[in-house]
């Protein structure tokens, strides 16, 4: 070392330090990512918000606007911060409810868990809109359902199944469950299944092994599948206007903030869109703090 | 938790399990009063842990029966059969502390509150654990694991206690305590308990009886005495430390091993009828020196190959005549190729008949040269 004289030997501290504090050369991988961060969606943000300042009539008059209802076609824009957080909160309950059940029925089976993600993974790759119109088809006044219903003297009017609320539900439960599944799948396949067969052991009946060990264990998953489906129903708008009604009952923020900036009004158009991003985040925000008091350690027993 | 006894008499008749065509376990019959420890030896893969599971409820068995005080089990789900049981790993549940851990399965039977207290209370104490009863089971070692997971398992005061390799996920001083702990606990519970484990030292420690499996089949059962001194056959001869076998053939007092030919005798009764034979010596009973005293017993001369420094002497390794490898003991150290004699008394090797496939531990030595031969 003392050979290669003090400029080396700085050189070589001032590498080892750097490399203490995690900078490495492999730093520069992320450079990219950053980059497009940056790009593409810190500035945007910025930009968006800087622009909901902007109203005509001084720096709050978008929000003013917004929340006077004083938008395009005068439609209530309070009442669709309400449509939005209904139609999301639905779903992403529905959604957790329906894919726990499944999910923790197919731990173990690993072929019938294979078969199953196949098979779900196709309305995923659908994407809204085809759905949304196949729902249409389907499921309206005239659709197959409806006329079989008919036909075989069940229902004496056609089911109001789409275009209205329950549409946009349906829409939003079948696109978002099997996302919801295979989040659950993975949680559940990562609880040690020891731990079920020490609670029989233990004397625990099937229901008490699901309340008092499974249950508590799939919460956190649970936790971070009911926010990610929430995000995902919170922006989708168009289930909300193929499959129900977006000028009144699934009029969602969404659709507020498009029909602004088609008519060019940008700073309530913005106004509109930040409003949606702190619903959602007050909304994770309460969740994830009340997953705070919930256990968080890993779902095996042991170190084994 | 009295020590008044509380175990309950176990009966196990024909038990046989398969899974396809594979028979994990076939036939197993033994009878267990109350209070015993009873060990279940074998290597890995012979049915053990199938075994306890069919005990425990866990898999339901293809024949036979299992009866606790008189009362068949074998039909019945795992919560209703009042076993307890310690896995080995540890299967504790994360989201409960100790204290709620030991807990659970009062809670279940619907143990009041005020005397779940007090015999948990009484359990961590048996397992010298009080202070820890607040914490997580991620928050304490291997070992406090393991003893919570046995706590847990001995609070109920279940009629039958299960365990399966509780002590092989521990390193080696935690196992040596652990286990003196177990045998301590039995020792004042007096609880029945059927052990599983493939380590000999365990099980001979533990246990009043053990049972020794291959391949899903019973080979051996008795005391640890017994199956030590006097194993049934070649396969548990190997297990509890018989590691030298040499194939041959007996005629009267001599076994013939082609390149070797040992005088054998003492053990007498138990000698097989003359024809092919598998002569089993402990390495401690083949001492390696130098030059061996005259009339000592059986020379073998032995090319070394290892030795390894063991504390209280050396173990060694080496080849024989023919290249059969010769594990040996000696209280000297020998360098790699030296040549030496082990000696083996008469009376220290044992015979067993030779069926055509049984040879356990078919291990032939590499040339002294280290090429493979
Ligand atoms: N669920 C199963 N399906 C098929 N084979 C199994 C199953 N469980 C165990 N086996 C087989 O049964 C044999 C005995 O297994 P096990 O009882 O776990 O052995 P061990 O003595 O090591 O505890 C092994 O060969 C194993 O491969
Ligand atoms: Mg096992």
């Amino acid at each position: 070392m003392s050979a290669s004289g003090p400029s080396g030997d700085h050189l070589l501290r001032w590498r080892d330090r750097a490399r203490r504090r995690g900078v490495t050369p492999t730093v520069w991988l992320v450079v990219p990512g950053a980059l497009f961060m940056v790009v593409f969606f810190v500035y945007p943000v910025c930009y968006g918000v800087g622009l909901s300042f902007q109203g005509t009539q001084g720096w709050s008059s978008a929000y003013r606007d917004f929340f006077a209802d004083r938008l395009v076609n005068n439609h209530g824009s309070r009442r669709s911060i309400l449509i939005t957080l209904e139609l999301a909160l639905a779903a992403s309950v529905v959604n957790v409810v329906l894919a726990v059940p499944i999910a923790y029925r197919m731990r173990g089976r690993v072929r019938a868990k294979r078969a199953l993600i196949a098979v779900v993974l196709v309305p995923m790759t659908l994407g809204t809109v085809f759905v949304a119109s196949a729902m249409k088809e389907f499921l309206g006044p005239s659709g197959w359902l409806n006329r079989a219903l008919l036909g075989i003297g069940a229902i004496e009017q056609p089911l109001p199944l789409v275009g209205n609320v329950t549409g946009v539900l349906l829409s939003l439960v079948f696109t978002g469950l099997p996302f919801a599944f295979l989040l659950m799948v993975g949680y559940t396949s990562g609880i040690d299944p020891g731990l079920d067969k020490a609670a029989a052991v233990c004397g625990a009946r099937p229901a008490q092994r699901f309340w008092l060990v499974t249950f508590p264990l799939l919460l956190p998953g649970m936790t971070i599948t009911f926010c990610l489906s929430f995000v995902l129903a919170f922006g989708v708008f168009p289930s909300a206007t193929l499959v129900g009604n977006d000028a009144g009952p699934t009029r969602v923020l969404s659709k507020v903030a498009y029909t602004e900036y088609s008519y060019g009004h940008y700073p309530t158009a913005s106004a509109a869109a930040v409003v949606m991003a702190v619903v959602q985040l007050a909304v994770l925000g309460l969740v994830l703090s009340a997953r705070g008091l919930l256990h968080r350690g890993p779902t095996t027993g042991g170190k084994g | 938790m009295t020590g008044r006894g509380c175990g309950g008499a176990l009966r196990i008749d024909a038990l046989r399990r398969e899974f396809g065509s594979f028979t994990a376990l076939e036939g197993l019959e033994l009878d267990v009063p109350a209070g015993e420890f009873v060990a279940l030896l074998g290597p890995s893969g012979c049915g053990k842990s199938t075994a306890l599971n069919l005990l425990a409820g866990l898999l339901d068995p293809t024949t036979g029966t299992i009866s606790l005080d008189g009362r068949r089990i074998d039909r019945l789900p795992p919560e209703q059969r009042g076993i307890a049981m310690v896995f080995q790993n540890y299967a504790l549940f994360p989201h409960l502390t100790v204290a709620d851990n030991i807990a659970f399965g009062l809670r279940m039977r619907g143990c009041p509150k005020p005397e779940r207290a007090e015999r948990v209370r009484r359990a961590l104490d048996l397992v010298r654990l009080r202070a820890q009863a607040d914490r997580y089971p991620r928050q304490l070692s291997g070992g406090q694991q393991q003893r919570v997971a046995i706590a847990r398992a001995v609070v109920v005061e279940p009629r039958l206690v299960l365990m399966d390799e509780p002590l092989s996920n521990l390193d080696a001083s935690l196992r040596l305590d652990l286990r003196t702990e177990i045998r301590a606990l039995h020792q004042q519970l007096s609880l029945t308990t059927i052990y599983v484990t493939h380590d000999q030292t365990e099980a001979l420690s533990l246990a009043d009886r053990l049972v020794v499996l291959r391949d899903g089949a019973v080979q051996q059962v008795g005391t640890p005495a017994e199956v030590y001194e006097r194993p049934a056959n070649a396969f548990v001869a190997g297990f509890v430390g018989y590691r030298n076998s040499l194939p041959g053939t007996l005629t009267g007092g001599v076994f013939d091993a082609g390149d070797l030919v040992l005088r054998v005798g003492g053990y007498g009764t138990d000698r097989p009828a003359p024809g092919p034979a598998v002569a089993m010596i402990r390495p401690e009973d083949l001492l390696l020196v130098r030059e061996p005293a005259a009339g000592s017993g059986n020379e073998v001369p032995l090319d070394v190959r290892v030795c390894e420094y063991q504390g209280r002497g050396f173990a060694i390794e080496g080849s024989g005549p023919g290249g059969q490898l010769l594990h040996c003991r000696s209280d000297r150290s020998f360098r790699p190729g030296e040549r030496a004699v082990a000696v083996v008394a008469p009376d220290r090797v044992r015979l067993f008949a030779r069926p055509q496939t049984e040879t356990p531990t078919p291990d032939r030595a590499l040339p002294v040269d280290g090429q493979p031969s």
